[in-house]
């Protein structure tokens, strides 16, 4: 048996992911609940050769990611509340000059250092408005130590595939949970390597000028093609430009390679779904007392099914709206103040019908903390 | 190679005002690297926001315009991915030394090999004015309309005291001086610090009553002296020019190459 079994915290089980996906180049800054996510990293990257960096803060990390994702590496950062904060002007530098990287944000709770130790799924919001301007990103979560492995994997392929930041949107239970995982072989989970241009040596090479399929491929720094990259609106040779045309074509291209191909993006599960009257929608730890509730549930006949989403931006709209069609009442379980129901109540037929079962006291939501609401929302009292 | 073919033609004209430094800036360190013979496809210029940070637009190298004072964190991570590569960062002084400050000392105390480049007018030009870390006090600014009372930093003093093997000074008006630092700051292994005075005389030299672009070479020319020389000793308000340090110290990355065998021999 060659299983690689392992009984490790979330956060390992991310740097598993990223190792899996062919991370090479990780810059960071020590912060609670992220901080084994560096601390497992410097001692495994250099150890395949590739190279960790402790910055001077949160800003630094960011933007060394970037610039050596520039060189052709695969390239992850780590943070929590207040350093996804500082983050976010140097991740919205990679969206206009479209940078591959990944962004794990293991939330606590805010507003600012707020509870360092505790549990909190409040940066939901952060995570799709944190820069400034009109742009698109991608944000995904996990509940489990199995699917976070799963999903760190696709961050890096969407990040290559989309040439974008991706936001990995973890959360203190998570991250600090232990429980088993399961290490797939190589070659059982796809890899998406980056696309190289195809231009050769003394051809004009145009960085940013989009295959007819919308992706663009891309030149190592240090390679054949020498070309500028900038933060400032530019044209397909990277220059800055700021007429109107190039400053509209370029938000569009920015906001419409992703949001276009959100049904390709969105990831969910489906847990006792077919046939449920109440359908509970949630995503990371809180997910987990979601599935138990309704397990519990079923047990004695009662309808009532969890939509687990794995992809928070774009916003699964339609699948959403597909699932909770014919649903009595939508319960949207989460760890904040309805950040993610108020999508739901957006882009559902009946809003009406959308609750939320939260919990914003650091305390992981629990089954018997949903169940008084659904009692409530059932009109069984309190 | 002739000097333009450095540059990236197709990008001009440049965007900088008549009578600014940063063209011979620019000037100065292309023929530092015509003179050292490196191949464009091995340097990477990175540049923060400002006027100087434009700088790297329009030369024919791997070049990544950033975000306002973070261009040595970005470098920092191109150099230390691909460490074979050469890394340029010109930066404006409220850009290394007021928002980039941290990252200023920090690539300094990693003595990672980067050439790190203070091209200092004492102003933030592209907004109009403002007075920076570098003005010193008793200076006009559009920020300071009476008069500046915040201390300059001295980019020599801090750059030796954050632990930058090679720390040397020049201006705009001493350009064959400035091609030579250029040269060794770049050949230098470690992280080299070249502060270069340059004039801004759309702002800090209007507003401060110091003339032209002339008169402000000549002010460079008549307060300044070479390190070591008899004019410099004999007058201390003169500003010391030339190389302050230049010493091997253990290099960053070169460092961690040995963290990766050291890591390697460990699994094995």
């Amino acid at each position: 048996m060659n299983e690689q079994i392992k009984f490790i915290q979330g956060n390992e089980a991310c740097v598993e992911g990223a190792l899996y996906a062919g991370l090479e180049f990780f810059a960071g800054y020590p912060i609670t609940p992220s901080t084994e996510i560096a601390e497992l990293l410097s001692q495994l990257l250099p150890q395949k050769g590739g190279k960790f960096i402790q910055m001077e803060d949160e800003i630094a990390s960011m933007c060394a990611i970037i610039g050596a994702s520039l060189t052709g590496h695969k390239v992850m950062t780590a943070t929590s509340g207040p350093g996804f904060s500082l983050k976010q002007e140097a991740i919205g530098y990679a969206c206009m000059a479209e940078i591959p990287c990944v962004i794990v944000n293991v939330q606590r709770g805010g507003p600012s250092t707020g509870n360092p130790t505790h549990v909190s799924q409040g940066d939901v919001n952060q995570a799709r408005w944190g820069t400034h301007g009109d742009h698109a990103i991608i944000a995904l979560t996990a509940s489990n130590h199995q699917d976070v492995f799963a999903i760190t994997v696709d961050a890096f392929n969407l990040a290559e595939t989309y040439r974008t930041p991706v936001v990995l949107l973890f959360d203190e239970v998570v991250g600090h949970m232990r429980e088993k995982l399961v290490v797939p072989e190589k070659g059982e989970i796809a890899i998406v390597d980056r696309l190289r241009t195809s231009v050769g040596k003394g051809v004009d090479y145009h960085p940013y000028l989009p295959r007819e399929d919308g992706r663009l491929p891309m030149s190592d720094f240090g390679g054949d093609h020498r070309y500028n990259v900038t933060g400032l609106f530019h044209d397909m040779w990277g220059f800055p430009s700021n007429d109107p045309k190039v400053v509209k074509d370029l938000l569009h291209h920015l906001v419409d390679k992703i949001e276009t191909n959100v049904n390709i993006i969105s990831r969910y599960k489906e847990h006792y779904l077919e046939d449920a009257e109440y359908i509970m929608i949630s995503y990371g730890s809180s997910a987990r007392s979601a599935i138990h509730m309704a397990r519990h549930r079923r047990e004695k006949g009662e309808k009532i099914g969890v939509l687990e989403l794995q992809s928070l931006w774009p916003f699964p709209e339609a699948v959403v709206r597909e699932k909770c069609a014919g649903a009595k009442a939508v319960i949207v379980v989460e760890m904040n103040m309805g950040q993610v129901m108020r999508q739901v109540k957006a882009c559902v037929d009946r809003p009406e019908t959308v609750f939320l079962a939260n919990r914003i006291d650091g305390k992981l939501i629990t089954p018997t903390n949903i169940k008084g609401i659904l009692r409530v929302i059932q009109g069984r009292g309190v | 190679m002739a000097i333009k073919d450095y540059l990236r033609e197709r990008f001009f004209p440049h965007m900088w005002c008549p009578g600014c430094g940063h063209g011979t800036v620019l000037n100065t360190l292309l023929r530092a690297v015509e003179d050292l013979g490196l191949n464009k496809n091995d340097i990477v210029m990175t540049s923060g926001i400002g006027c100087s940070a434009r700088i790297s637009g329009y030369v024919d190298f791997h070049s990544l315009h950033t975000i306002h004072g973070r261009a040595l964190a970005f470098a920092t991570g191109v150099k230390l991915s691909r460490p074979e590569l050469t890394l340029l960062v010109p930066m404006g002084d409220g850009d290394a030394l007021a928002i980039g400050g941290n990252h200023f000392i920090h690539a300094a105390r990693r003595n990672i090999d980067i050439t790190a480049i203070v091209m200092n007018n004492r102003i933030y030009g592209m907004t109009g004015g403002q007075y920076s870390p570098l003005s010193g006090p008793g200076k006009k600014a559009t920020t300071a309309p009476y008069k500046t009372i915040d201390n300059q930093f001295d980019v020599v003093e801090l750059s030796k005291a954050a632990g930058a093997s090679f720390v040397a000074r020049t201006t705009t008006y001493h350009v064959q001086e400035a091609i030579e630092i250029f040269k060794k700051a770049i050949t230098h292994k470690g992280f080299s610090v070249v502060e270069i005075l340059t004039q801004c005389p759309t702002h800090y030299g209007r507003k401060n009553k110091e003339g032209d672009a002339v008169n402000m070479l000549e002010i460079y020319r008549d307060t300044t002296a070479k390190v070591g020389s008899k004019a410099l000793t004999e007058n201390p308000a003169l500003l010391g020019r030339g190389i302050f340090v230049d010493k091997d110290t253990p290099e960053y990355c070169e460092e961690y190459e040995k963290i990766i065998q050291l890591a390697m021999r460990e699994v094995a």
